[in-house]
């Protein structure tokens, strides 16, 4: 099947989201949609699978136009969607979410769940996927997860599925694996678009590559590019990958943590036994594929979050048990994973959202009352200092840009003597100007003897700002290798390999995509 | 996934120590020895509690059952010690504590409180069944009605108005027309007018569903009770006279002691509900139709991606609701009373909220919570007839008491559709 | 889609330009003004429907109506008759009588306004201050009982000198009302028990629990056998504040309830919290606030608030506890409180304006036999056409730019 999007325009108020968008796909090709964090790939493929609708455009399958009002539509002409945050049913069995919407019935409207079990155990052994129809999907690794979104679209019979950032929660191991599914299905005609800002995927696997910059397709490029032409055109501008991030001295343990271990509120251990020790002047960046307990672990850090047992020691005193309150008092710099659920009140001015942990404290506070001009002259301060763009301290901060409101965040946490500062995911979603602000100001407070613990899913980013990298992979740690580490064997060690394995595994293969290639034996399996 | 899987082994001392919920099984066993103490050890020795089996005019005449009080409530209370006992292993080794169990304590708890509130004297059981299943019977309509929409994520706190719609307009249209089964019919439209309410006003204007639900309890109390002011009690021969209908005895079924006059002796508004308990249950568990609705309520994105039309499933289901609450309301007039009086629901649209919440989202369930209320409801004028050693007003509170201690977690974990009371808003 | 959001703020970038404050000070009062527009159309039209209701079920106009073909005016001359002497008779029944001789008989319907408005302004405070910190206290009910029975218990028992006794019996109340506001707090704090669940289920345990009270002998009035108590002493009664009228000193009391509340709310750190919560508790949980705490005091405070309702209705106008002591005010408290949209001063105008319809519709329903209950219909009406902007819009085919307003965060019952 082949699909054509011509002239695809799509606005939110007066922002183009998508500005006349025009690329074909032709049958049985990977065809790679590279963009950074914002640039609409997202919006397009919404609008592809008819989940909003275009305000311009027209989509044509086969040279036919069609128009789709919903989903529905999309699947009957043939194309599937695998979306970044999983469409699966937590509670329902595996073959409940594959039929749903699909249902085959016995009459009378009677489910008959044995068609689609047989269904996706024929998918199932056609592409070795060893998935359980009747497994409750809650229960299973993302990875597997995945999978069954896959037959989903396949038991539609999908020629044209959609990944959106199909890798991001995944280890580069089953991110090999998957790009063996996906040429299987190539193979067998469908296409695929591949949406990614990953240069090293879209390297291993693209059979064209169309790159887009802020709602704009900006080129065209070929599989044989260079990774840093890739970049430039993706960022718009020649850009040194890596943040210089100087050298430091380490001086004595400040953050010590020993045995810690969490359970979540679905009683799943998600933090399993960890120790490390974090020193002043240096930053220790834990590395990992999202949903490895890396979140969870710098939450029991806080106290926050599920059932946490062990040890955390900030300068010696103990800190586990004790309220978030003491935590932040005890001079803990926080920046959540998720600016506008954790970090921010969104109906909240930028003001109070400056003084959000410090407001019931001098100056800004006399006993039970609100120092309001304080909180102000604070706030004042604070926007120059961060160079916050908003439109007055009074504008809500619901309405600034997610590059602005990491900064209201920053700039609150570090305007108190911090003696740690912990960030998860700083930079996620922002785009390349303020992601270079970020890290420049993590550098400065590492610079200023402070120990930081960094939480970073991109391998890239903990090369450019660790000095130490520990390495977490289901809730354990893997290891602990220096900031310079080779970036396949960290990859490798994300995928649960001990250092020493990675080390020997990535100087026998080298690698396309950052890990090594393995075929049939696993011999190096931890 | 051919690397090592940590997650599914036996966990750590730690992690296991970490999973462990000590609510639900502490709560049995305090409640155990509350019963053991209360209900055996202090009560007064040598009495027998009688439970008459039959009614007059069976075929088969069986004798009352007469246990030793003191004794028999001590064995029931040791069984709740045993089952607690249980589930604190359970809870020992990381387990999830099992529905059955917590229904297997409660009934073993009621039945023992009941030989301690009847030592002495004789309580009819037939007499207490019938009347538990009758004050049940809203229950469980409007228990189905809070169901169907909460599956979908669409809370209804206006099951009371609907239960009262239905039954004001049922009794209305009876009189008028002089004829019950239009009646019947017209129970099910007011119900479905008061839900076409909460789904404009929930689904499309997206105002808060809660503040939606209290605010049409008023607007329905406030209609009624102003209507009955105006016509119903001034001229009741013409507006306020329904009837009510009579109880069709099934040939056969209806014959089997106790279970034949409790069941099958009954209105026609209760072979309904037999009906639809069955029909919403294996609707919401075995047919496509089912399969989305559950969908709709746990994730809608997901829903909506897989090309189910969200909105327009939960609105439909409301109004379905609506019409079974409505239907339900009738019962009041046409199947209990005979007339239309003020207010006469008097929070069983609640209580059957309550029954939906214990019975975790499930039909069968919350018949089982419906039933656990009606009986305490019935129970409690029971013994106020044989001069009963707590007052009523504590009895009347048990369901709402027990409903608390329900959603505190303390008789087990509950788990309502994910998607609950949020509105489902398209991009 | 919060990819999609993810997608078009961070697009427009660090660059983007904010918009001058001028505009977003005239979109403000754009929607202010928007909104006191909509609240007037909104009682407009519950009104309308109040008294299309009032005319249709008016016997003498379904009379006229059967020979509407012969004389169509007297159709139209019986309901104008049937609503419009209902509605005069609501006017004189709660703002003034120009029919009266003199200036304090003829006032004499506003201050019935006040004296219904009291407990409505106090318990929907109650609602409001809840609401502000994300909580629903469909529980007003339940603590106006409890602060009734605490207030009055003190009053009919106790025996104090003038001054204390009215302040202890105010106080029990108070403390009452937030211990039964306090369980829900703490309950939805400790266990996620959802407060609506809960606040619901409590109401009707406190019902029990004063039907029970009411049979023990403490509470029984000497020489009476039915469920009512004996008169509060008259160092607890709350003064009135004049002759000829039940209006009391708890109406001040509600007054100053709301300014404390508007200070609490505004200018205190305690408000600073309670807001931070409400607006999104995983961000204040993050900045160090117990959210636990936070929703406790906050159930505590509304519960204080409501327990002044009862007390007021104790001590000021009733002077005696009956099971009828609540009589739904904990219901129209929700409504009050959401028609003065959770601000304090907002919550005092929604009481005085309900209370007007309620003392009006006693002398209606005296004058003119229509029921009172009519209030409850308008109230409702007025409720769910204010929380539906573009449903009154499209009544009264009102174009606007800028979206409604509509909805408070709808959350389910594990927010």
């Amino acid at each position: 099947m082949k699909l054509e999007l011509r002239g695809i325009t799509k606005r939110f108020g007066t922002l183009v989201a998508n500005d006349d968008i025009r690329l074909t796909v032709e049958p049985g090709e990977v065809h790679c949609l590279l963009g950074e964090n914002g640039a609409g790939k997202s919006t397009l493929m919404n609008v592809l699978y008819g989940l909003s609708a275009a305000d311009a455009g027209e989509i044509v399958v086969d040279d036919e136009p069609v128009s789709f009002s919903g989903p529905a539509d999309a699947m009957a002409a043939g194309i599937g969607m695998v979306h970044q945050h999983f469409m699966l049913v937590p509670v329902f069995t595996v073959a409940e979410n594959v039929m749903l919407g699909a249902e085959q019935t016995r009459g009378a409207g009677l489910l008959d769940v044995e068609a689609t079990r047989a269904r996706i155990r024929e998918i199932s052994e056609q592409y070795g996927f060893d998935v359980d129809p009747d497994a409750v999907v809650e229960h299973l690794p993302v990875g597997v997860q995945q999978r069954v979104e896959i037959i989903k679209a396949l038991v539609r019979d999908a020629h044209v599925l959609i990944l959106d950032e199909p890798t991001a929660v995944l280890t580069p191991q089953e991110t090999d694996e998957l790009m063996g599914i996906m040429r299987q299905l190539t193979a067998n005609g469908t296409s695929i678009v591949f949406i990614t800002h990953k240069l090293r995927e879209v390297k291993a696997i693209a059979d064209r590559i169309t790159v887009m910059r802020l709602g704009r397709v900006v080129g065209q490029a070929q599989p044989e590019s260079t990774e840093s032409e890739l970049a430039s055109l993706m960022v718009g501008r020649p850009v040194s990958l890596v943040v210089d991030a100087g050298t430091s001295e380490p001086g004595e343990v400040v953050l010590a943590v020993r045995g810690l271990t969490v359970v979540d509120d679905r009683d799943q251990l998600v933090v399993d036994d960890v120790s490390f020790d974090v020193r002043a002047g240096e930053v220790l960046v834990v590395a990992g594929v999202q949903g490895n307990g890396q979140t969870e672990l710098t939450e029991a850090l806080l106290g926050l979050g599920g059932r946490a047992s062990g040890s955390v020691r900030l300068a010696g005193t103990e800190l586990l048990g004790r309220p978030v309150r003491d935590v932040l008092r005890a001079g803990v710099g926080f920046v959540p994973e998720d600016r506008r659920t954790d970090g921010l009140v969104g109906q909240f001015t930028v003001a109070e959202n400056l003084v959000l942990d410090l407001y019931d404290r001098s100056p800004f506070a006399r006993g039970p009352m609100l120092r309001h001009s304080r909180i102000r002259s604070n706030a004042a301060e604070r926007v120059g200092e961060f160079d916050i763009r908003a439109g007055s301290i009074d504008t809500l901060a619901s309405t600034l840009s997610g590059g602005n409101q990491q900064k209201v965040v920053l700039a609150r946490e570090l305007s108190r003597p911090l003696k740690l500062l912990v960030a998860t995911q700083p930079t996620r979603g922002l785009d390349v100007g303020s992601i270079e602000f970020v890290h420049r100001r993590i550098i400065a407070e590492r610079d200023n003897r402070t120990p930081v613990l960094i939480v970073s899913t991109e391998l890239d980013e903990a090369g450019a700002l660790a000095d130490r990298i520990l390495v977490m992979y289901r809730g354990s740690v893997v290891g602990i290798v220096p900031g310079d580490t080779e970036r396949d064997v960290l990859g490798l060690m994300t995928a649960g390999y001990a250092p020493e394995q990675a080390f020997e595994q990535a100087a026998r293969h080298p690698t396309r995509t950052g890990h090594p290639e393995h075929g049939g034996g696993d011999e190096g399996e931890p | 996934m051919s690397t090592g899987d940590t997650g599914n082994e036996v966990g750590s001392w730690a992690e296991r120590a970490l999973r462990r919920r000590w609510r639900a099984p502490v709560m049995f066993t305090v409640l155990g020895l509350g019963a053991l103490v209360l209900f055996g050890l202090l009560a007064p020795g040598g009495e027998r509690s009688t439970f008459g089996i039959s009614t007059a005019g069976d075929i088969v005449e069986i004798d009352p059952v007469g246990v030793p009080s003191r004794q028999a409530a001590i064995l029931l209370a040791l069984l709740c010690l045993a089952v607690a006992g249980y589930a604190l292993l359970l809870t020992a080794r990381a387990e999830p504590v099992p529905l059955w169990l917590s229904v297997l304590f409660g009934s073993a708890f009621v039945l023992s409180f009941l030989t301690w509130a009847v030592a002495g004297e004789t309580i009819s059981l037939t007499g207490a069944l019938q009347g538990s299943l009758a004050l049940s019977v809203p229950l469980i309509f409007g228990a189905l009605c809070g169901m169907l929409g909460e599956r979908t994520g669409v809370i209804n706190i206006a099951i009371e108005g609907q239960l009262l719609a239905g039954a004001f307009l049922s009794g209305v249209v009876a009189s008028l027309l002089g004829n019950l089964w239009v009646g019947l019919i017209a129970a099910p439209v007011a119900g479905l007018l008061v839900a076409y309410l909460l789904a404009v006003f929930s689904i499309r204007y997206l105002v808060n569903q809660i503040i939606v639900g209290v605010v049409l309890n008023v607007l329905v109390l406030g209609l009624t009770n102003f209507l009955y002011g105006r016509l119903l009690s001034p001229q009741a021969q013409t507006w306020n006279s329904p009837g009510r209908f009579p109880r069709w005895k099934l040939p056969v079924l209806g014959d089997i002691p106790v279970v034949g006059p409790v069941l099958f002796d009954q209105t026609v508004i209760v072979y309904c509900m037999y009906v639809a308990v069955l029909v919403v249950h294996v609707a919401l568990f075995h047919t496509r139709w089912g399969l989305r609705v559950r969908a709709v309520g746990e994730h809608p994105e997901a829903a909506d991606t897989a090309g189910i039309a969200v909105n327009v499933v939960r609105f439909r289901n409301v109004l379905i609701g609506g019409a079974v609450a409505g239907f339900g309301g009738a019962y009041f007039t046409l199947g209990a009373i005979g007339v239309f009086s003020r207010e006469m629901t008097a929070g069983a649209g609640f209580i059957a909220l309550a029954a939906m919440i214990l019975g975790r989202w499930k039909p069968m369930g919350a018949v089982f919570a419906a039933l656990l209320f009606g009986f305490a409801n019935n129970l409690q004028s029971v013994l106020g007839i044989i001069g009963s050693p707590i007052p009523s007003e504590f009895m009347l509170m048990a369901p709402y008491v027990l409903t608390i201690f329900a959603v505190a977690g303390l008789v087990g974990r509950i788990r309502p559709p994910a998607a609950n009371g949020q509105p489902y808003i398209k991009s | 889609m919060s990819e999609q959001e993810h997608d078009t703020t961070a697009t427009s970038g660090g660059e983007q330009r904010q918009q001058e404050p001028s505009v977003s000070q005239r979109l403000w009062r754009e929607l202010t003004t928007g909104s006191a527009m909509l609240t007037v159309l909104s009682i407009v039209l519950a009104l309308a429907i109040g008294g299309l209701l009032i005319i249709l079920s008016d016997p003498r106009v379904q009379q006229a109506a059967g020979y509407f073909a012969d004389r169509p005016s007297d159709t139209f001359a019986a309901a104008w008759q049937s609503v419009s002497s209902a509605y005069a008779a609501m006017f004189r029944g709660s703002l003034v009588d120009f029919g009266e001789y003199s200036v304090v008989r003829a006032v004499r319907p506003l201050a019935a306004t006040l004296t219904n408005a009291t407990p409505l302004i106090a318990a929907g405070l109650a609602v409001a201050i809840a609401f502000r910190t994300g909580l629903l206290n469909i529980g007003a009910e339940g603590q106006i009982i409890l602060g009734a029975v605490g207030a009055g218990y003190i009053g009919f028992t106790m025996d104090l000198p003038v001054v204390v006794h009215l302040v202890v019996a105010v106080l029990g109340g108070v403390l009452a009302g937030a211990f039964w506001g306090g369980i829900a707090g703490f309950l939805k704090a400790r266990t996620g028990a959802h407060e609506v669940i809960v606040t619901i289920m409590l109401n009707y345990i406190a019902r029990f629990l004063l039907a029970y009270l009411l049979t023990l002998e403490a509470f029984r009035r000497a020489g009476r056998s039915d469920p009512i108590s004996p008169y509060v002493a008259e160092s607890a009664q709350l003064p009135r504040l004049f002759e000829g009228s039940r209006l009391h000193l708890g109406f001040l009391l509600a007054v100053v309830a709301a300014a404390v509340v508007w200070w609490l709310l505004t200018r205190s750190t305690i408000g600073f919290r309670l807001r931070a919560v409400g607006f999104n508790a995983h961000a204040a949980t993050t900045a160090g606030m117990s959210v636990a705490r936070s929703y406790t005091l906050a159930m505590c405070i509304a519960g204080g608030l409501a327990g002044l309702a009862g007390a007021s209705q104790v001590l000021g106008t009733e002077r005696f506890l009956s099971s009828g002591i609540s009589g739904g005010l904990g219901f129209d408290a929700i409504t009050v409180a959401l028609l003065g949209r959770a601000n304090p001063w907002g919550t005092v105008a929604a009481g005085l304006l309900f209370g007007a319809l309620r003392a009006g519709a006693v002398t209606m329903q005296a004058e003119t036999g229509t029921p009172i209950d009519i209030v409850l219909v308008v109230q409702s009406l007025i409720v769910l056409f204010i929380a539906a902007p573009p449903l009154v819009r499209a009544i009264f085919r009102i174009r606007v730019r800028s979206r409604g307003l509509g909805a408070p965060e709808a959350r389910g019952w594990e927010a």
